[in-house]
C-alpha cells in the first residue's frame, strides 16, 4: 500500500531484531498464560512474577540490542530510533519495576492469578510498539493491545465492587476514545492519502493543507488526550484509580501515558500535524488548572494522585505547545521523571493500603514518619518530586518543560503552569504534613515490614528520581539527539 | 599574610565544598547510628564543631586587600544542558555568613540537647541537612545553584517547626512553607529569563553582560526581574507587609529552628537584596529605592510598635526581627559605603544577640512551658546567672556602645541620613524603640517581686546552657569592641557593590 521504500515483499532478519523487545514480551507472557494452570496454585505467585520480571529485563535488554540496528521494518510499518529506544527502555523498566512491586501487594490482597503479570507483559507490548509504530493503523492496534490489558488490570480485584466499576468505567469511555481516534485516522487518509507519518508529514508541509486534516489531527488528539487523562478528557480518571488495584495504577499511570505521548510526538511533530498549537494550549491549561484544583479537596490518597496525574498531564502538554527542539526533549524527560516518581509513589500506596485496600485515605497517613520512618522519608521524596523541589527529577521536568515553553514565547502558559506548581505544592505538602506532623489514628496497624522485592522497587525508583534530580544531564542530551533524528 | 601559600593551594579551591557538605555528610552518617539519644547528641555536636573549624579557614586566610571579585573560588560543569556549574566562592559579605551559620549550629546543637527527646534522630539529621542548605545559599555563585540550595533550606525548616513545635505547629509549618515557596517561584522566573537570553546562569558572567548592554531586552524587562528577585527576598526577610508568616513560624518552632530561623535563614532575604537585587539590577534598585525605604521604615517602626505590645516573650522577639532586619533594608538601600557596612553588619549582630535571645527564652520554656511574660516577675532572684545572661544580650540588641548592636546601628542611620536626612531620622527612632520592648519586657519578667510561686524554685542555667550562651556573648562583645575585624573584610565587599553607584557612593565617611 505506501509505495516507496518496500523492495521486497518477505521481512529480512534484522527486521526482526527491530521488534525484539516486544518479542520478548509477547513470549513471556505466554509462558506464563501457558504455565498458569500448570502449576500449583500457591507457589504460581511468585513463579509466574519471576518470569514476568525474567521478560521484562529481558526485553530492555534487547531494547538495547535493537537500538544498534535503527532503520525501518515490515513494510515501513516500524522505526527503531533513538526515539522509540527511549520509551522502549522506559516502558520495559516501568513494567519490571511495578512487577516487583506487585509481589507483596497480591499476597496480602489474596489475589492468586498469574496472568496478572502475563497482562503486564501484553500491555508493554502495545506501549512498546506505540513508541515505534510510524503507521497509524498499526499505531491503533498497538493502543488496543496495550488498553485492553489495562481495562483487565484495572477490573484485577474481582471481589472489589469499586474495582469492576473502574474496569467497566475504563472499558466503555476507553473504546469511546479509541474510536475517535480510530475516526481521526481515517480523515487524516481521506485528507493525505496514506497512514503512514512519513508521507503524511511530507503532505502537510506543503501550503495548502486540507480542512480534513485539521478534523483528522483533532480527533486522534481526542483519543490520545484519554489515554493520558488530560482535561477534558479526565473525568475517568479518578474513579479507575480509586477503584484499580494500586501498583496498576501505578502501572496505567505511567507507562502507557508515556506511550501515548510517545504517539502525540510523533503525530504532532513529524507528521506537522497543523493547528496544535491551540488545541494544546487549551488542553494543558485546563488539565493543569483542573487537576491542581481537583486535588486539593480529595480525601483519598489514590484519588489525590488521580488528579495529581491530570495535572502532570498538562505540565507535558505544555512542552507540546513549544518549539519542536527544544519541546521534545523536555517532554521525553518529563515522562521519564514522572514515572520514576509516580511508580514509587504508588508502590508507597500500595504496601500501605492493606488487605481490601482499606488503608488509603489521607487520614490513615497519620503518623507514618513515627511508625515506619523509612517508607515515610521514601514517600516524602517522591512528593517532593511531584512539587518539583531542587534535587528531585520532577523539579528539572518542570524546569526543562517551562524554559523551553518561555523560548517559545508562550508567556501565558508559563505562568498559568507556575501558579499551578504552587497550588500543587499544598496538597502535596498535606500528605507530608499528615505523615510526619499528626499523630496516628488508633484503627490503623503497626506497620507491616516492607518485603525485599517491594523494597527494591522502592530503592529503584528513588535512586531514579534523585539521579534524574542531581544529574539530569545524560538523560536530557539523549532526548535532544533523539529529538533532532525525528525532526530531520 | 601570615600564611603558607602551600596551604592556601591546597585547601582554598575545596574548602567551600567541605564546609558545606561536611553537615550533609554527617546526617548521611547519623543515618546509620543506633538510635542511642546520646551518641546522636555528641555525633551532631562534633560534626558541627568540624564545620565550624573548618569555616574558619575562610577568615584566616581571606586576603582583605583585595578589591574586587570572589575569594575562594571553585567552578566545574555540573549540567551540561541548561548550562549549570557548580561555582562557589565568597566574598567578605557571604563569608562572614557563612561563619555566622556554622557558629549557631553547635549552639543549636547544644541548646536542643534536653529539649529534644523525642524523634532525636531525625530531629539532628533535619538540623544538619539545614546546615548545609544555609551554607549552601551564601557561597552559590550560580544562580541555578544558588536557587538549589535555596529552596532546599524550606524542607527541614518546615519540618522543623512542624515536626518539634508546639501549639499550632502544623499551621505556623504550613504557611511558612507556602509563603516563601511561591515568593521564590517569582524568582525562578527571572533566573530562567536571564539564563534564556545570556545562556549562563553564572553570576559573574551574568553580571557583566547587563553591565556591558549584551543582554537583548534588559531595559524593557529589568524592572520585572527586579521585582521577581525582590519579591522571593521581601518575604524571606520579611519585609512589611510580607511579614505575617514570621510571628507564627517563631512562635511554635522549637528553639533551635527559632535561632537558625532567625539567625540566618533571614538573612538569606538581605544577602539576596544586596548580591542580586543591588548587584544586577543597579539601576532598578536606585529607582524603586524610595518605596523600599519606606517598607522598611515602616517595618521598623511598626515591628517595634507591635513588639511593645506582645503578651508573649517569644512572639516579642520575632517581632523585633522584623525592626531589625527594617534596618538592615534600609542601610542596603541607601546605596552608602556606611550604609551596606553597617547592613551587613547588623545582619551578623541580630544573628548572634536574637540567637541568643531565643535560646534564652528557648531555656525558660523547658522549665515553665510557657512565654507569657506575665508568667514570670523577679526571676531576678531566683536565676540570676540567668538574668545577668539576659541582661547583657538585651543591652547588645538594643545596641548600647561597645556592644554588637551599636556599630551596624550607628553605621546603617547614618548611612541613611546621608541617602535622605529624613530617613534617618525616622530609624533613628527605631533604636528607641528597641530600648523601650526590650528593657520593659526585661524589667517585667526580671524585676520585682515574684508574682508565681513556682518561679521560687525554676533552677538556673546549668553547665550546658551556659557552654551555649557563653560563645553568643563573648561574641557580642568583640564585635562590639573590634567591629573592624569584621569590617575590614566587609569594607572591600561592600565597594565592589558600590561600584555602579559612583556618585552616590563618593559620599563616603569613614568608620
Amino acid at each position: 500500500m505506501s509505495p516507496a521504500g518496500i523492495a521486497q515483499a518477505v521481512p529480512q532478519g534484522v527486521e526482526y531484531v527491530r521488534i525484539l523487545p516486544e518479542i520478548v514480551l509477547s513470549v513471556s507472557g505466554m509462558v506464563i498464560m501457558v504455565l498458569d494452570p500448570l502449576v500449583d496454585e500457591r507457589g504460581s505467585q511468585k513463579l509466574l512474577g519471576l518470569i514476568g520480571l525474567i521478560g521484562s529485563v529481558a526485553a530492555i535488554a534487547a531494547t538495547l540490542y535493537q537500538s544498534q540496528y535503527p532503520g525501518l521494518g515490515f513494510w515501513g510499518m516500524v522505526k527503531v530510533d533513538a526515539f522509540s529506544t527511549f520509551f522502549h527502555a522506559l516502558v520495559t523498566a516501568i513494567a519490571a519495576v511495578v512487577i516487583l512491586s506487585s509481589y507483596e501487594y497480591m499476597e496480602v490482597q489474596r489475589i492468586r492469578a498469574g496472568e496478572y503479570y502475563g497482562l503486564i507483559l501484553f500491555g508493554a507490548v502495545g506501549m512498546c510498539l506505540m513508541s515505534s509504530a510510524v503507521e497509524l493503523v498499526l499505531i491503533f492496534i498497538a493502543l488496543e493491545i496495550s488498553s485492553i490489558s489495562t481495562y483487565v488490570l484495572a477490573g484485577f480485584r474481582r471481589r472489589a465492587a469499586i474495582s469492576s466499576e473502574a474496569s467497566l468505567k475504563y472499558f466503555l469511555l476507553g473504546s469511546f476514545a479509541t474510536a475517535f481516534f480510530l475516526y481521526g485516522v481515517a480523515l487524516m487518509f481521506g485528507a493525505t492519502g496514506s497512514t503512514s507519518i512519513a508521507v503524511i508529514g511530507e503532505a502537510l508541509r506543503s501550503n495548502r493543507i486540507p480542512v480534513l486534516a485539521y478534523a483528522g489531527v483533532a480527533f486522534m488528539f481526542v483519543g490520545l488526550g484519554f489515554k493520558v487523562a488530560a482535561a477534558p478528557f479526565h473525568v475517568w480518571t479518578p474513579d479507575v484509580y480509586e477503584g484499580a488495584p494500586a501498583p496498576v495504577v501505578g502501572f496505567m499511570s505511567t507507562a502507557p501515558k508515556a506511550a501515548a505521548f510517545a504517539v502525540l510526538l510523533r503525530v504532532m511533530f513529524e507528521a506537522n500535524a497543523p493547528g496544535r498549537l491551540g488545541l494544546i494550549w487549551v488542553t494543558a491549561a485546563l488539565s493543569m488548572t483542573l487537576g491542581n484544583v481537583g486535588a486539593l479537596v480529595q480525601q483519598n490518597v489514590k484519588r489525590l494522585l488521580a488528579y495529581s496525574s491530570i495535572a502532570h498531564a498538562g505540565y507535558l502538554l505544555v512542552a507540546f505547545a513549544a518549539l519542536p527542539n527544544n519541546g521534545i526533549p523536555a517532554a521525553m524527560f518529563y515522562t521519564a521523571s514522572y514515572a520514576a516518581m509516580n511508580v514509587g509513589a504508588f508502590a508507597v500506596v500500595s504496601h500501605l493500603a492493606g488487605a481490601g485496600e482499606r488503608f488509603v485515605t489521607l487520614d490513615d497517613y497519620a503518623g507514618l514518619g513515627r511508625r515506619s520512618p523509612l517508607l515515610a522519608a521514601t514517600l516524602t521524596i517522591f512528593l517532593l518530586s511531584l512539587i518539583g523541589i531542587p534535587m528531585t527529577g520532577g523539579f528539572f521536568a518542570k524546569f526543562y518543560v517551562f524554559s523551553a515553553a518561555l523560548q517559545a514565547n508562550l508567556i501565558g502558559l508559563t505562568i498559568i503552569g507556575v501558579l499551578n506548581s504552587a497550588v500543587g505544592a499544598y496538597y502535596y505538602l498535606r500528605i507530608i504534613v499528615m505523615m510526619y506532623m499528626r499523630e496516628a489514628r488508633e484503627e490503623v496497624p503497626a506497620a507491616i515490614p516492607v518485603s525485599p522485592a517491594l523494597g527494591v522497587a522502592l530503592a529503584l525508583s528513588v535512586a531514579a528520581t534523585l539521579y534524574l534530580g542531581l544529574l539530569p544531564g545524560k538523560i536530557l542530551a539523549y532526548a535532544s539527539r533523539s529529538a533532532a533524528e525525528l525532526l530531520r | 599574610m601570615n600564611l603558607h601559600p602551600m596551604d592556601l593551594d591546597r585547601w582554598s579551591p575545596i574548602i567551600l565544598t567541605l564546609v558545606t557538605f561536611i553537615p550533609l555528610a554527617g546526617a548521611l552518617l547519623l543515618l546509620l547510628l543506633p538510635r542511642r539519644h546520646r551518641d546522636i547528641r555528641v555525633f551532631s555536636l562534633v560534626v558541627t564543631l568540624l564545620t565550624f573549624v573548618l569555616s574558619l579557614h575562610l577568615p584566616v586566610h581571606f586576603h582583605r586587600a583585595a578589591l574586587a571579585g570572589f575569594q575562594y573560588e571553585f567552578d566545574r560543569s555540573w549540567i551540561p544542558t541548561p548550562n549549570i556549574h557548580y561555582h562557589m566562592g565568597v566574598d567578605g559579605i557571604s563569608m562572614w555568613l557563612v561563619v555566622l551559620t556554622t557558629f549557631l549550629t553547635p549552639l543549636c546543637v547544644l541548646i536542643s540537647w534536653k529539649s529534644i527527646d523525642e524523634r532525636v534522630k531525625e530531629f539532628f539529621i533535619i538540623l544538619l541537612v539545614l546546615e548545609t542548605a544555609l551554607i549552601g545559599v551564601f557561597v552559590s555563585l550560580d544562580l541555578f545553584l544558588f536557587y538549589f540550595f535555596w529552596e532546599a533550606t524550606l524542607i527541614p525548616m518546615a519540618l522543623l517547626i512542624g515536626m518539634y513545635g508546639h501549639g499550632r505547629k502544623v499551621y505556623a509549618a504550613v504557611k511558612f512553607f507556602l509563603y516563601t515557596m511561591i515568593a521564590s517561584v517569582f524568582m525562578l522566573a527571572a533566573i530562567l529569563w536571564l539564563y534564556a537570553k545570556v545562556g549562563t546562569f553564572d553570576f559573574v558572567t551574568i553580571q557583566n553582560a547587563i553591565r556591558s548592554g549584551q543582554v537583548a531586552g534588559f531595559t524593557s524587562a529589568a524592572q520585572w526581574l527586579f521585582l521577581g528577585f525582590f519579591v522571593a527576598f521581601a518575604v524571606k526577610v520579611p519585609l512589611f507587609p510580607f511579614h505575617t508568616w514570621l510571628p507564627d513560624a517563631h512562635v511554635e518552632a522549637p528553639t533551635a529552628g527559632s535561632v537558625l530561623l532567625a539567625g540566618v535563614l533571614l538573612k538569606m532575604g538581605t544577602y539576596g537584596m544586596l548580591r542580586f537585587n543591588l548587584g544586577l539590577f543597579p539601576d532598578q534598585a536606585r529607582a524603586n529605592a524610595w518605596w523600599v525605604m519606606i517598607l522598611a521604615l515602616i517595618g521598623i517602626v511598626y515591628g517595634a510598635l507591635v513588639a511593645l505590645v506582645q503578651p508573649n516573650m517569644k512572639k516579642l522577639i520575632a517581632y523585633t526581627s522584623v525592626s531589625h532586619l527594617g534596618f538592615v533594608v534600609l542601610g542596603i538601600f541607601s546605596f552608602t559605603q556606611a550604609g551596606l557596612d553597617g547592613a551587613t553588619f547588623v545582619m551578623l549582630a541580630h544573628g548572634v544577640s536574637t540567637g541568643a535571645l531565643f535560646m534564652l527564652a528557648g531555656a525558660l520554656y523547658e522549665r515553665r512551658h510557657n512565654y507569657d511574660i506575665s508568667e514570670f516577675g523577679g526571676l531576678a532572684t531566683s536565676m540570676p546567672v540567668y538574668a545577668s545572661f539576659f541582661l547583657f544580650i538585651v543591652l547588645a540588641s538594643v545596641g548600647l556602645p561597645l556592644l554588637n548592636g551599636f556599630v551596624g546601628e550607628f553605621l546603617v542611620l547614618s548611612g541613611a541620613f546621608q541617602a535622605r536626612a529624613v530617613y534617618g531620622i525616622l530609624g533613628a527612632t527605631g533604636v528607641i524603640w528597641s530600648a523601650g520592648y526590650l528593657l520593659w519586657m526585661y524589667q517585667r519578667v526580671f524585676f520585682g517581686k515574684i508574682t508565681h510561686p513556682v518561679n521560687e524554685r525554676l533552677p538556673d542555667l546549668d553547665l550546658r546552657e551556659q557552654i551555649a550562651l557563653l560563645p553568643a556573648a563573648a561574641a557580642a562583645l568583640v564585635m562590639g569592641v573590634a567591629p573592624l575585624l569584621w569590617l575590614n573584610a566587609i569594607d572591600p565587599a561592600v565597594q565592589t557593590a558600590l561600584a555602579p553607584f559612583a556618585e552616590l557612593a563618593s559620599k563616603v565617611v569613614g568608620q
